[in-house]
């Protein structure tokens, strides 16, 4: 199946190297489980709004939490 | 599964059943004759209400089941379901809009009520089940 998205992340590996269960997560950035569940397997390319919320949980920078590959 | 996948389920369902006990009500009321001599409005009429009122309480009972299961998760609705029911509308206003011209069509010809109602009728019921399938979808293989 292709994905609907391009945008590749790096949230798994983030929120595991800080602790946070996929429901502590999302509820620090505001949105259901379902829906960090379905940007972590990228089958939802979240608003530039989240995507900043993302990174600023993480303390990390956009481009560590989310990349897009070169054409 | 969120709240809001849930209420779009609920009214898949029940929009396809009530469209199809609809067609089974007049097929049967007709009793082989023509279509056009069928009451139709009462029974239209008390399918959609019918329909409202079960996919009111197919959203009740299933959310109240839900939420022994996960009661943190309990009508919360976030930014992915507004784009998903942005998308889902988008795709039931093209077969509302193809179910208005077909309105138009049949008025020019003066056709009989019962073709003008119903063009109206399953145009709306079809814009349902399009938009929720499509909206089923997106939760589902992703947006």
């Amino acid at each position: 199946m292709v994905k609907p998205t391009k945008v590749m992340n790096s949230i798994r590996a983030l929120r595991d190297a800080r602790g946070l269960t996929q429901a502590e997560l999302a509820a620090r950035v505001g949105v259901t489980r379902q829906t960090l569940i379905a940007i972590e397997g990228g089958r939802y390319s979240p608003t530039l709004e989240l995507a900043f919320q993302l990174a600023r949980v993480f303390g990390v920078g956009l481009d560590d939490v989310f990349q897009y590959p070169e054409e | 599964m969120v709240y809001v996948e849930r209420n779009v389920w609920s009214s898949l369902v029940v929009t396809a059943i009530g469209m199809i006990v609809y067609v089974v009500i007049v097929l049967q009321e007709a009793d082989g004759g023509p279509l056009t001599t069928v009451d139709w409005a009462p029974i239209m009429f008390w399918t959609i209400g019918a329909c409202i009122v079960a996919s009111i309480v197919v959203s009740i009972v299933w959310g109240i089941l839900a939420g022994m299961r996960e009661p943190a998760g309990v009508g919360k609705s976030d930014v992915r379901d507004r784009d998903i029911a942005r998308m889902g509308t988008r795709v039931e206003q093209a077969f509302i809009a193809i179910a208005g011209v077909g309105v138009l069509l049949l008025c020019a010809v003066q056709a009989e009520w019962f073709w003008i109602a119903n063009t109206m009728y399953f145009g709306f019921a079809i814009a349902a089940i399009v938009g929720g399938i499509a909206r089923v979808v997106a939760y589902r293989r992703g947006l």
